[in-house]
């Protein structure tokens, strides 16, 4: 095995190597020191000098991790041999694969902030848009419509997400079954542009083509989070032990106060976690509301007469579409950026702790 | 004992009627939302059609630049492919390995809050990330662009003039590989998470190095998850719109060159930027390349969908 990981080896790995020959266990290795060297090495003589020719600190990272792979190949291959020499090296690339996927997250983040904290201030969060041309001004006016718009669409989405997991898990048998599940399956795909033009066209045929409310929003939303509610729902409720209903059905309970009393509250922490996690999911779209919402520079409380502002539409429109002098409307892009971020990580962070919360006691 | 092996509909005389009425109103509740899904979904695809109708039966003179309809669409399908398939092809190994850390490679205590690290990823907004590719990828890619160009400017891809603003089709495969990781990631994660315990201890105590163990144990194992963990990706790819439309510089030109500032449009990008100045036919037209755009990411969806479902009866989990 790797002497490098000595940590990270899992039990099996400890018992097979146990398991082996003594004469097996003491062939040739390299030090556990050779890998930091190796990389120390090639950062210092790669990295630096990349750096000090002047090219930026990605090619110098990259250079470092191309040379740093190479030679530990190369020194493994000599000193261990060729299958141990491959091993050393996919530990390597699979190290490096997470670490470029989190080289996005980092960057992301530390972007928004950087530019976004510039106008996180209380006139953000406190005035519209409205008669406001240069700098100043807030989006106020969006919070209130995300919200606004996302609370219609839990309003709608949850009762019925809810309801057809407990008849996919409890009731569910046969064809139509089948088919919800398929096709909820199905929806989870739906782009949610599609969505958004599905919600114009329903009300484009009642009220003319010209038509933007903020409800339209909610129901575009309404269709991207009904199967993220079904489908996490659904997974709960699958996980209550099937012992609790028979014992209910077994004192005479019937089935629907079966279902309410026993079954929704012993999976409530993974419904509400889910819930939870579909409505971050559906705060930050933006594509749908563009097209059923549009933008309004001043605050509409109403969801059924004209357009609404909402934080991704607004944070879109000042980005693309900035007036003059542009660097006041590129700010706010930024902040609002910023606070929808801070929204999403929030609610993510609450699902967790509803899911620790509310589980039932003695498990976990 | 013969009382616990009767069904709960054959209960009490005394007040069976009463519970048989909620239990009916319960059923019933629960299977009109199921049934309620079943025509949203219809609704989705009848009202599109309705509206795209004008479109499709339109003379070609009367649509956006006097294209017919197909001439239209064809190039947008072709950057909604071409984009997704960068996306795929960068996301698909990044994510398997990503998820071979995690399942196998990361220490155990570290294992789940890096996943949820991971998950972080896929609940950034959409529109964060097209900010991010226009402000901070597409700049910092002009460089690999331009190297990319001089070494293998002989390839269709990378055939330039390099774009100085860095806002290519090659960036906005990149920004939406980004995105489509984290899906890829954790259907593959699940997959690999599965592997029997047993197969994997068999290979280690053979004296099969952990690398040896994954490409014998585990990956054959979980081939089937990453398939169809990358369709889903592809799906999503597909039908992202918001980081494409801000990300891409448009010009509609059918080219594979992925670093100049010509690239075409994708369905979705196109839509979002077109469908707010709008009106008449020209929405119909929209309307139309949306329903393509369903039927395209429905056809992916079921296809993934039928992977996982075929893999699931044949796997001993459950």
């Amino acid at each position: 095995m790797s002497t490098g990981t000595e940590e990270t080896r899992t039990a099996a790995e400890a018992e097979a190597i146990a398991a082996l020959p003594s004469a097996a266990r003491r062939q040739a290795r390299l030090p556990e020191w050779a890998p930091w060297a190796i990389l120390g090495g090639s950062a210092v003589v790669v990295g630096g000098g990349a750096l000090m020719f002047g090219r930026g600190i990605g090619l110098a990272v990259t250079a470092t991790a191309v040379v740093f792979a190479l030679l530990t190949y190369l020194a493994s291959r000599i000193v261990e041999g060729g299958r141990k020499a491959t091993d050393r090296l996919v530990t390597i690339l699979v190290i490096s694969a997470f670490l470029i996927a989190m080289a996005p997250l980092v960057s992301v983040i530390a972007t928004v902030l950087a530019n976004g904290i510039a106008r996180f201030d209380a006139q953000f969060f406190t005035y519209s848009m409205r008669g406001v041309v240069g700098e100043g001004g807030g989006a106020y006016h969006a919070i209130v419509g995300t919200l606004l718009i996302t609370a219609i669409a839990a309003v709608m989405s949850i009762p019925v997400g809810l309801l057809t997991a407990v008849h996919l898990v409890e009731y569910g048998k046969g064809r139509l079954a089948r088919s919800i599940t398929f096709f909820v399956d199905v929806m989870t795909g739906i782009p949610s542009i599609v969505a958004g033009l599905f919600a114009f066209a329903l009300f484009a045929l009642f009220f003319g083509p010209g038509v933007r409310m903020g409800f339209m929003g909610s129901v575009a939303l309404s269709v991207l989070m009904i199967p993220v509610v079904v489908r996490s729902t659904e997974e709960m409720l699958k996980i209550v032990p099937n012992e609790l209903r028979e014992a209910a059905y077994a004192l005479g309970v019937p089935k629907w106060r079966t279902i309410l009393k026993v079954v929704l509250p012993t999976s409530i922490a993974g419904i509400a976690s889910g819930i939870t996690l579909a409505v971050a999911r559906v705060i930050g779209e933006t594509a749908p509301l563009l097209i059923a919402v549009g933008i309004t520079t001043g605050v509409n409380l109403n969801p059924f007469d004209s357009r609404m502002a909402t934080l991704p539409v607004f944070s879109y429109y000042s980005y693309v579409a900035p007036g003059v002098p542009r660097e006041p409307f590129l700010d706010r892009a930024w902040t609002a950026a910023l606070v929808l971020i801070i929204i999403v990580m929030v609610l993510n962070l609450l699902a967790r702790l509803i899911a620790r919360l509310l589980a039932p006691r003695g498990t976990r | 004992m013969s009382s616990t092996t009767e069904t709960p509909t054959v209960s009490g005389r005394s007040s069976r009627p009463v519970l048989q009425l909620g239990d009916r109103i319960f059923a019933n509740a629960a299977r009109a939302a199921g049934i309620l899904i079943l025509v949203v979904l219809a609704g989705v695809a009848v009202f599109l059609i309705a509206e795209a109708l004008p479109a499709i039966i339109a003379p070609s003179s009367e649509l956006p630049e006097g294209h017919t309809l197909v001439a239209y669409i064809a190039p947008l399908v072709f950057g909604t492919v071409l984009s997704a398939a960068i996306a795929l092809v960068v996301a698909t190994p990044l994510g398997v390995g990503v998820a071979l850390f995690i399942s196998h490679y990361a220490p155990r205590r570290l294992a789940q809050p890096l996943g949820y690290l991971v998950d972080l990823l896929a609940a950034v907004p959409s529109i964060v990330y097209g900010l991010w590719g226009a402000a901070v990828l597409g700049p910092a890619s002009v460089g690999l662009s331009t190297w990319l160009d001089q070494w293998f400017g002989w390839l269709p891809f990378f055939a330039g003039p390099v774009s100085a603003t860095g806002r290519t089709m090659l960036v906005a495969g990149l920004v939406l590989a980004v995105m489509i990781l984290p899906i890829i990631t954790a259907v593959s994660r699940e997959v690999f998470r599965q592997t029997p315990k047993l197969h994997e201890e068999a290979a280690l105590a053979l004296g099969a190095t952990r690398w040896e163990m994954i490409r014998m144990a585990v990956l054959p194992f979980g081939r089937s998850g990453v398939v169809s963990g990358a369709m889903l990706g592809l799906g999503r790819a597909l039908g992202e719109t918001m980081a494409v439309a801000i990300v891409l510089s448009v010009s509609g030109a059918v080219t594979v060159n992925l670093i100049s500032s010509n690239n075409p449009s994708t369905i979705a990008a196109n839509i979002a930027l077109q469908f707010p100045e709008s009106s008449g036919l020209a929405v119909n037209a929209l309307i139309a390349s949306g329903l393509v755009l369903f039927v395209i990411t429905l056809l992916v969806n079921a296809a993934a969908r039928a992977i996982v479902n075929r893999r699931r009866e044949f796997s001993g989990a459950n």
